[in-house]
């Protein structure tokens, strides 16, 4: 293997502003990528407010006029549905002088009553009316409501939101993720997922793109989990070794996977992606065989649901959703709840379980990548070598059927696919 | 109200065994922190407030006596990468009340502040715990111990030690 520093003898122009081709390259970043505030300004302008961001999910809003408080990177935003049952991303942000209109987690409010002078505004953002109306004599109330994130749109109930009035679509942006989303929707017999068992808030001293590698990066598991998988018979950690036959894979826009259906499938037994098997969940099987037929509904039971990270902030990690916030150049929290499946009440009840077990600032699993993330924060300050090296895998990196760029389970396939996706979304800025 | 004597003498015994398990969680005694632990223990850190129910919520730890025990072993292996090095923890567990006792089992709160040194800096957690301790022999065993922290609302950094 070459060594860095004479592969890359480029110093990066650190004086101008950053030349994204020189912090970014086909298998070195510069580590300054995670370390520089000009950088992370940079990118909540052209990722966070300009792409489409995961914010929530439809169920967490059932009734009319629900509303629950969300966030696009730093920026905190109202997620509400109005009384016609339509969804609205406002910013918690009072047109007047600037207040917080909301400070409730979640709620139901036909209307938010600004705390300070009393405006009051409906809950899909307009203005109602303001005390004291005299004192304005040609305002434009039309122009003064609550600022809305300027597109909204769900698939399947999760809800995205860009900032930009123009660009890719939904659609566009989601590309093959949404076929993975159609898988998780498929675990449940009606078909939908539902997101009710409230977050967990786990909070890390680093960069918001640490957490995003790290979540289809195959290469760790067998190091970071090794406490957990030698005294828990998980079966997680075979799946992540030079042995396994799952893949890595890169879909392009950002979102990458770790495919193990290849190895689910070899085991050939149903839901032992779960590790358990469908005798233990009679209920869940007979009501799967009843929504999808038997020969369907085994193929859902034994490929199990996927493990995505979509750009550049929601992760569906089999039984739990993810949702990365930036907060600072340095820090980052991750949203984190057990997805529940419409219709699956034992199922359901071991997805929370598990969830609870594995993830959150205590977790069996989370808190040892937490620690990852935030040595990984500490190391990059350092200042020699200065670049990180993303080469594995490349020599045997191939395309699967779709064309997509694939590579072994433990390749780093994905982190190159998300950099070479980060560095168009940087210069087109 | 005054105390009877034997009202005094419990307030005395459970607040001998607090402080003996705040300095077995302090000093990383893993073992013999596992061993304050009835069969049916439920040791439960809630999430996002005063807790709704465990069944249905997320919960920061909500461990039955299994899990409490694996979470003991995973200490064991030395490769607890959150706790590799340890958390420096001291920890100042006060205001304990008794609020039940049936002759069986009693009803304890109290208030703890715990200070952490770990790699990423320092932390100050605090939190208002209630136990429910059972009478065996001369003593007690944790039949639950549930950590209310007062931030549990908020964004947490890791918490991999004993809370
Ligand atoms: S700041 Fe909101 S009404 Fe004045
Ligand atoms: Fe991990």
């Amino acid at each position: 293997m070459d060594n860095c520093a004479t592969v890359i003898p480029i110093v990066p122009d650190r004086s101008a502003a950053p030349r994204w081709d020189q912090l970014v390259q086909a298998d070195h970043v510069h580590g300054s990528l995670y370390t520089d505030p000009a950088i992370f300004q940079a990118e909540l302008a052209a990722i966070w407010f300009r792409t489409w961001v995961y914010v929530g999910h439809e169920s967490e809003v059932p009734n009319p006029n629900d509303y629950v408080m969300k966030s696009i990177g730093p920026e905190p935003v109202i997620m509400t549905r109005a009384k016609d049952g339509s969804i609205h991303l406002l910013h918690n942000r009072c047109p007047h002088r600037g207040n917080r209109v909301c400070v409730t987690d979640k709620g139901n409010a036909r209307s938010f009553t600004c705390p300070y002078h009393g405006w009051t505004f409906a809950n899909d953002g307009a203005l109602k009316g303001y005390p004291f109306p005299s004192g304005y004599e040609d305002a434009d109330r039309s122009k003064l409501g609550l600022g809305k994130v300027a597109r909204v749109q769900s698939y399947r109930g999760f809800v995205f939101g860009s900032m930009a009035e123009e660009g890719p679509t939904l659609e566009e942006h989601l590309g093959a993720a949404m076929k993975a989303i159609d898988a998780v929707c498929e675990t449940s017999p009606e078909g939908e997922v539902q997101v009710t068992a409230g977050f967990l808030k786990h909070k890390v001293r680093s960069n918001w793109k640490f957490l995003v590698e790290n979540e289809t990066d195959g290469y760790h598991p067998s190091f970071v989990h090794a406490s957990i998988f030698e005294v828990a018979q998980s079966g997680i950690g075979t799946l992540y070794s030079s042995e396994s036959t799952a893949v890595s894979r890169d879909f392009g826009n950002g979102h990458t996977e770790n495919d193990l259906r290849p190895e689910f499938r070899k085991r050939d037994v149903p839901m032992s992606w779960f590790g358990t098997t469908a005798e233990k969940l009679p209920e869940y099987t007979q009501k799967m065989n009843a929504a999808y037929g038997e020969e369907k509904a085994r193929r859902i039971m034994i490929d199990g649901t996927p493990h995505i990270m979509i750009f550049p902030n929601l992760f569906i990690a089999e039984i739990q959703i993810f949702v990365i916030q930036p907060i600072a150049v340095n820090e980052t929290v991750q949203h984190v709840t057990a997805l529940q499946f419409k219709g699956a009440p034992d199922l359901n009840r071991r997805m929370r379980q598990q969830t609870m077990g594995s993830v959150g600032p205590a977790g069996f699993l989370l808190a040892d990548d937490a620690e990852m993330y935030e040595r990984t924060q500490l190391g990059v300050q350092s200042q020699n070598p200065e670049w990180l090296y993303l080469g594995r895998g490349r020599h045997r990196e191939r395309r699967d059927e779709n064309g997509f760029r694939i590579g072994d389970a433990t390749d780093e396939t994905p982190s190159r696919g998300i950099w070479r996706h980060y560095r168009a979304l940087m210069e087109a800025a | 109200m005054a105390m009877t004597p034997e009202q005094r003498a419990t307030l005395e015994d459970v607040t001998q065994f607090i402080y003996r398990e705040a300095r077995l969680q302090d000093e990383h005694a893993y073992d013999a922190w596992e061993a304050l632990w009835t069969d049916d223990g439920v040791y439960w850190v809630p999430a996002n407030g005063e807790g709704g129910d465990p069944e249905q919520e997320m919960s920061i730890l909500y461990d039955n006596r299994s899990r409490i025990a694996l979470r003991i072993r995973q200490f064991h292996t030395g490769k607890r990468f959150s706790q590799t090095p340890r958390s420096g923890l001291r920890r100042v567990v006060s205001n304990i009340e008794v609020i039940g006792d049936d002759g069986k089992e009693v009803r304890v709160c109290s208030n703890a502040i715990v200070f952490e040194s770990h790699v990423r800096g320092d932390t100050i957690w605090a939190s208002r715990n209630e136990y429910t301790l059972r009478r065996e022999g001369e003593g007690f065993r944790m039949a639950r111990k549930k950590v209310v922290l007062v931030n549990n609302g908020t964004a947490l950094w890791s918490m991999a030690f004993l809370i």
